[in-house]
């Protein structure tokens, strides 16, 4: 048995935050500068001219990519031969929300009771955790900040075993549609199938800590991915929604075995601020 | 080739502008968002007069991250238009001139800007550092305890937007998005 200080985990969810924030991913910095030669509409281009020079202002200036600092939601696998010490490993991971937050600058952007008073939770907690029991002693952290706009675009539908796979391609591809500008385009989509109604909202989320251009590794998800990504491309939608042949960065499918009356599918939109971070403790 | 306006907004600059233009703006936007519209159209439901004017003025749709100390701003960007709507006629037709977003309006905010002669347009979403630097002042005229959506005043120097709606009835989103669509292959 290993024994973990939380305070380790404060400090590295409050680190993580702030890069997140500040440094966008190479795989997505390497997707603009292709993109700058590749997307045809010249409001287009201008879009990834601006984004790659936002993105080295950030880094440059430890500022955020987005102001749009997130509700952020943290990945936590833990090794099943690690034993926290030192207190209460959920407070441990929302004190490095609110540090990352508080002393990194970024936006708060927590409201409690969300149908009445709305009022800002002043910390950015409330941290999303989702846990993960693994064989080890180590401990896995990934921070996501997940911005609204994108957020609000993503939809889930139960659908009908004999509709098949033409169904989720027909709801996958009407989702990115829908979403349009609103969702800052280029996306990147996760794409939950399977599971019950929570399953596939996570298994969506979980898509999109995958880099830019990886390919699922079972081939029928692979070319599932393949012809999303085509699909939302023919949209037209481009770039910020101005037009143009790049509406999605990419498409991500992950899938889990399903009840026999069920074929659930999930659609998490991404913006191009496509910003997760890890770190092995 | 980009025009260059400066604020306040007359209905003689307004009807220069046609979707698809790229603009540099000058002058001073207010900030509002989600929680400020919903405050300013209640005030005007109980007949009572807003804390700042918005004759003329531009309504740019954002709550910007925390500045750091020396900084007039932290990052700033556009946040989604679309859930202003419910709010926007009203204040169009109490001679708001323009808006900065992002994404969608609904029929009736178009109608609303054809009737005030009015102008939406978007800036590049997620490009907040890049906006900070465009933004040399910035004061919060109400709302303080809104926090990052309380209302500011910005001074802004050749803030890169692009027109969306114009009076003419133009959709950039609409034009564009037809421009480059392609039918599935079969």
């Amino acid at each position: 048995m290993r024994e973990l200080d939380v305070a380790d985990v404060t400090r590295a969810v409050a680190d993580l935050c702030m890069d997140a924030c500040y440094n966008l991913g190479d795989d997505v910095l390497a997707f603009f500068r292709a993109a700058v030669e590749r997307e045809e509409s010249e409001a287009g281009r201008d879009v990834f001219r601006q984004l790659l020079e936002n993105a080295e202002i950030a880094r440059r200036e430890a500022m955020p990519l987005c102001q749009d600092t997130g509700l952020t939601i943290i990945f936590l696998e833990v090794g099943q031969d690690v034993h926290f010490v030192g207190g209460s490993l959920e407070d441990a991971l929302n004190e490095g929300v609110r540090r990352g937050h508080t002393d990194g600058y970024l936006r708060k952007s927590a409201v409690e009771a969300p149908f009445a008073e709305r009022k800002n939770t002043g910390d950015n907690t409330p941290a999303i955790v989702h846990t993960g029991i693994v064989p080890g002693d180590r401990v896995k952290l990934t921070v996501v900040p997940k911005g609204g706009g994108a957020e609000n675009m993503s939809a889930l539908a139960m659908l009908k075993p004999a509709q098949g796979r033409e169904a989720v391609v027909d709801f996958v591809v009407d989702t990115v549609s829908k979403a349009g500008p609103n969702a800052c385009p280029p996306m990147v989509v996760g794409v939950g199938v399977g599971g019950t109604f929570e399953r596939v909202a996570y298994l969506a989320k979980k898509a999109l800590v995958r880099s830019i251009g990886s390919a699922n590794p079972v081939p029928r998800l692979a070319e599932l991915e393949d012809e999303l990504e085509e699909r939302c491309n023919r949209l037209g939608i481009g770039p910020q929604g101005l037009g143009g042949r790049i509406t999605v960065m990419d498409v991500f499918v992950e899938e889990a075995p399903a009840h026999i009356a069920s074929m659930p599918v999930a659609v998490n939109i991404q913006c191009h601020s496509a910003r997760h971070k890890e770190v092995v403790l | 080739m980009e025009k260059t306006l400066s604020t306040p907004l007359t209905e003689e600059m307004v009807a220069g502008l046609r979707s698809g233009d790229r603009v540099l703006l000058t002058g001073m936007v207010l900030t509002a968002r989600d929680a400020a519209h919903k405050r300013m159209v209640e005030l005007l439901n109980k007949g009572e007069p807003l804390p700042f004017d918005i004759a003329g003025r531009v309504i740019y749709y954002a709550g910007p991250s925390p500045a750091k100390p020396g900084k007039p701003i932290g990052s700033i960007g556009p946040t989604t238009s679309g859930r202003m709507d419910a709010y926007t006629p009203r204040l169009l037709d109490l001679g708001l001139k323009g808006m900065i977003g992002k994404g969608y309006r609904s029929p009736a905010v178009k109608e609303a800007i054809l009737r005030n002669r009015a102008v939406y347009f978007a800036v590049v979403g997620g490009a907040a550092a890049l906006g900070a630097q465009r933004v040399t002042g910035a004061r919060v005229v109400a709302w303080e305890d809104l926090g990052p959506e309380a209302v500011r005043e910005l001074d802004v120097v050749d803030f890169p937007v692009i027109v969306v709606n114009d009076i003419y009835g133009g959709d950039l989103y609409e034009e564009g998005r037809r421009q480059y669509e392609q039918a599935a292959a079969s």
